[in-house]
């Protein structure tokens, strides 16, 4: 029996940028196919394709037996293809019952039959043994129940198939066994399921194959059950376990000697829903890296220890005394930095000067009576541009027209005019060329060299296992290893982030 | 995001920046010499008199609006302010007179509060945009309703007389022949354009106009920032209200600061400020409530009705709007 969706070498590029180069995807009727790979490998494009978001560049879709192409997401909806997002996309403050029969016509003499539309939805619901009443408005409920709903509506489409993106995210253990069932109950009517997670033990509870992506390309699909997850991980990390590579892919050279005095320590950080336990700490003149896949913490634990976020449990320290920042302020006064992930829209102020970029964080040092001292502040700039090789016409150019590369050096920049004890990174390296990369990377081993301490999470192992002193391995929210010196592999990285498992060294 | 640096950037956008950067100035240019050849008597002290008169409160709202859209916000307020401060000022030195038997006390103290009240109210305002995370259109419309209505029910609905010669200085006093008000106004400018330019807290404001999330993460201490702007917007509002009271000698509630947010968000625009928030001029704005003011005075000079200057204002903002669209990539 063929499959019920076979996409083959899809492509798709936007611009320059090649976001899909040999994708493919099949789903057999009734099975429920986990897609997996990291930022960027191009599963969200792959499923716009089929949606109908995107227009492939290449390649064939075929569906229930036919070629297969969607002009829009709603009108793949209409041939029997519905997506349910991360966030549900629908109308919060409408009933329940106008929800689930959203874009279908339920009409008497051109006006809308409530009665039908509320047994349709009743009806609906209960395939899913959920009994709510269906007149009240949509965002009472919990999400997860928001979730059934659009699910519900995507069933009442007669659909075939339902692609779910990250449907789990924002659910609890409880709300995510619900969904479980509901998938099941899919199943069972032959309805197949695409499921986007990074969670792998979700991916082993529920699905039956996986196809794995990577750098734009399909590079494995099998059954859950022969690939176990040590090889789904490493699969899709792109990192080969018996090859691992010898010498240095980066720039960041050799590695500093052993642990020191704590500047920083973290112990059981909580704050729901990410961040469940993590510990770790960071000695002055080392790099400790915190490593982890997709949605295991990383970014929302350094949150926590800058103040960006307030924690919900555990405690930090700082220097032996106990630091709770309740606001950035409190955690730049007190000698942090932080260096976000998202460039754009966390880190860069686009309209103002690289000069004004740069001492955005120091300028309230800079400041007597309330007049800033521009000539400091010019000295400062000027200093920094040339010792990080900033290429900028002048540090009067509006920070919005330099590379991404030169972005990040201000920025880093931003935090070192501090003087800093502690330097968190998060992905110091994302989205930037191969030679600002390892310029980059020694100027942070540089760093540490002279004293200071540095924090830095990264998604790519080689940058953690070359990079890095010691690091903590995060995996669902929790800390799952500490691990330094030789034990700092990148198969023991991939190992921890897999099955979690505990290393030696204290971190 | 790649390497734009080495892009050069297109002629059109640097002829828009142009136009953006000069557009207004160009303007002022036209409609001055425009009204020198056509309009009677607009070059005699008397005409340009009453014209800066006229200016200085929608000068002074203004250059404190400029630095509320800075933070990416807007003040609808303003209007309503002028109204509460302008009604409290009679009460207060009617009390001030009854209790104390000193014109002097009463003439300070009917400044010094009402101002005070409006600064508190602007604060208000900022404490409920940044405590409850509600858009500020939504936030200052509160007060735009409900305050013209405070400052009626203080009033019972009556105009009340206020002719007293030391406070009406504020309104019709002359110092070396230009009208009081219209140095307060350049003073306000002036200290708006310094503090935007080379003050910490202007740095800031642009700083959160440009990229909240980045200024926060970045130490700059977002709550009190903008409370601060919107208390300034109370503060200039509350004394563009005393300066319209002690222009007419009396204050009625109904039309002290009527329509003013909107002529100040208008000079705001038209003087080249981004309504989104993260790039601001002060001098510009000063400039874009001067043009207000003169096509106000052309239109009527040559009889056309004031229904229609309204009309001529909205062509202005959408003017305003189109060259700084014009200007973005």
């Amino acid at each position: 029996m063929p499959p019920l969706l076979s996409m083959r070498g899809v492509a798709k590029s936007f611009g320059a940028v090649a976001a899909l180069t040999d994708a493919s995807l099949d789903v057999a009727r009734g099975e429920v196919h986990a897609l997996i790979g990291q930022n960027g490998a191009g599963k969200s494009t792959l499923i716009k394709v089929l949606t109908g978001f995107h227009r492939g560049d290449a390649g064939t879709v075929s569906f229930d037996g036919a070629p297969f192409e969607a002009s829009s997401p709603k009108d793949a909806q209409a041939k029997g293809i519905a997506t349910i997002y991360q966030e549900v996309n629908l109308v919060g403050f409408r009933s329940v019952a106008e929800n689930v029969c959203l874009g279908r016509r339920f009409s008497k003499l051109g006006l809308l039959d409530i009665g039908a539309m509320r047994a349709e939805a009743r009806r609906l619901l209960a395939r899913f043994g959920l009994d709510l009443d269906v007149r009240r408005p949509l965002d009472g409920f919990p999400i997860a129940t928001q979730q059934m709903v659009a699910i519900a509506r995507a069933i009442g489409f007669s659909s075939k198939l339902v692609v779910m993106d990250e449907p789990t995210s924002s659910l609890d253990d409880r709300e995510v066994e619900s969904l479980f069932a509901v998938i099941r109950g899919l199943k069972a009517d032959g309805v197949s399921t695409v499921f986007v997670s990074h969670k792998l033990d979700e991916l082993y509870a529920v699905c039956d194959r996986v196809t794995i992506m990577r750098d734009g390309a399909t590079v494995r699909s099998g059954s859950m059950a022969e690939i176990p997850k040590l090889d789904l991980v490493a699969t899709m990390l792109g990192r080969d376990l018996k090859a691992v590579a010898q010498g240095g892919t980066t720039g960041f050279g050799a590695k500093g000697g052993g642990a020191r005095r704590p500047v920083v320590e973290a112990r059981n950080l909580f704050r729901a829903p990410l961040v469940s336990d993590v510990s770790f700490a960071v000695g002055a003149g080392e790099i400790v890296g915190l490593s982890g896949l997709l949605g295991s913490g990383r970014t929302e634990s350094v949150r926590l220890l800058f103040g960006a976020d307030r924690a919900e449990g555990g405690s930090m320290a700082l220097d032996g005394r106990a630091f709770a920042p309740a606001e950035p302020r409190d955690a730049i006064a007190a000698g942090l930095g932080f260096c976000t992930e998202d460039r754009k829209r966390e880190g860069i102020v686009p309209d103002l000067s690289v000069r004004e970029n740069m001492t955005l964080a120091l300028m309230p040092r800079l400041t007597a009576a309330g007049i800033v001292d521009g000539k400091r502040q010019r000295d400062i700039v000027d200093r920094f541009v040339r010792r990080l090789g900033i290429r900028c016409s002048s540090p009067e150019q509006p920070i919005r027209e330099l590379s991404g590369g030169n972005q990040q050096k201000v920025l880093l920049a931003r935090w070192l005019c501090t003087d800093p004890k502690l330097l968190i990174l998060d992905e110091p390296t994302r989205g930037i060329d191969v030679g600002a990369k390892g310029e980059i990377q020694a100027l942070i081993r540089e760093l540490a060299e002279g004293g200071l301490a540095v924090l830095m999470v990264s998604s790519e192992i080689e940058e953690i296992v070359e990079g890095a002193d010691r690091a903590a391995v995060l995996r669902d929210g929790r800390t799952v290893a500490a691990l330094a010196g030789d034990e700092l592999t990148e198969e023991r990285v991939i190992d921890a982030m897999a099955h979690g498992s505990t290393g030696s060294a204290p971190c | 995001m790649t390497d734009r640096a080495l892009v050069p950037r297109p002629r059109r956008l640097s002829a828009g920046l142009a136009l953006r950067r000069n557009g207004a100035v160009l303007a002022l240019a036209v409609l001055l010499a425009f009204n020198a050849a056509v309009t009677p008597y607009f070059l005699s002290p008397g005409t340009l008199n009453i014209n800066l008169t006229q200016v200085a409160p929608i000068g002074i709202v203004a250059v404190a609006m400029t630095l509320v859209i800075a933070t990416g916000g807007i003040d609808l307020s303003v209007g309503s302010l002028m109204a509460i401060a302008g009604a409290l000022a009679p009460i207060v030195y009617a009390a001030a007179l009854a209790r104390f038997g000193s014109a002097g006390l009463g003439v300070a103290l009917s400044i010094a509060l009402p101002v005070l009240a409006a600064i508190a109210l602007g604060w208000l305002n900022g404490a409920v945009i940044t405590r409850y995370r509600i858009q500020p259109i939504v936030a200052t419309l509160v007060l735009y309703i409900a305050g013209r209505g405070i400052a009626q029910v203080m009033t019972n609905g009556n105009v009340q007389s206020f002719a007293q010669p030391a406070f009406g200085f504020l309104g019709l006093g002359r110092i070396l022949g230009v009208p009081f008000q219209a140095l307060l106004m350049v003073a306000a400018v002036a200290a708006g354009a310094f503090a935007l330019k080379r003050s910490l807290v202007g740095r800031q404001i642009l700083a959160i106009g440009g990229n909240e999330r980045a200024a926060r993460l970045s130490g700059v201490p977002v709550v009190r920032v903008k409370r601060l702007v919107y208390a300034l917007s109370g503060l200039a509002s509350g004394v563009a209200g005393l300066i319209t009271v002690a222009i007419n000698s009396s204050s009625d509630a109904n039309l002290v600061g009527s329509g003013m947010e909107l002529d100040a968000i208008a000079a705001v625009a038209v003087g080249g400020t981004l309504l989104a928030g993260g790039r601001a001029t002060v001098v510009g704005t000063l400039v874009g409530a001067l043009i207000i003011q003169l096509v106000r005075t052309t239109l009527i000079a040559n009889g056309v009705p004031d229904a229609a200057a309204l009309v001529v204002k909205a062509a202005l903002i959408l003017g305003a709007v189109w060259i700084q669209r014009q200007g973005r990539s």
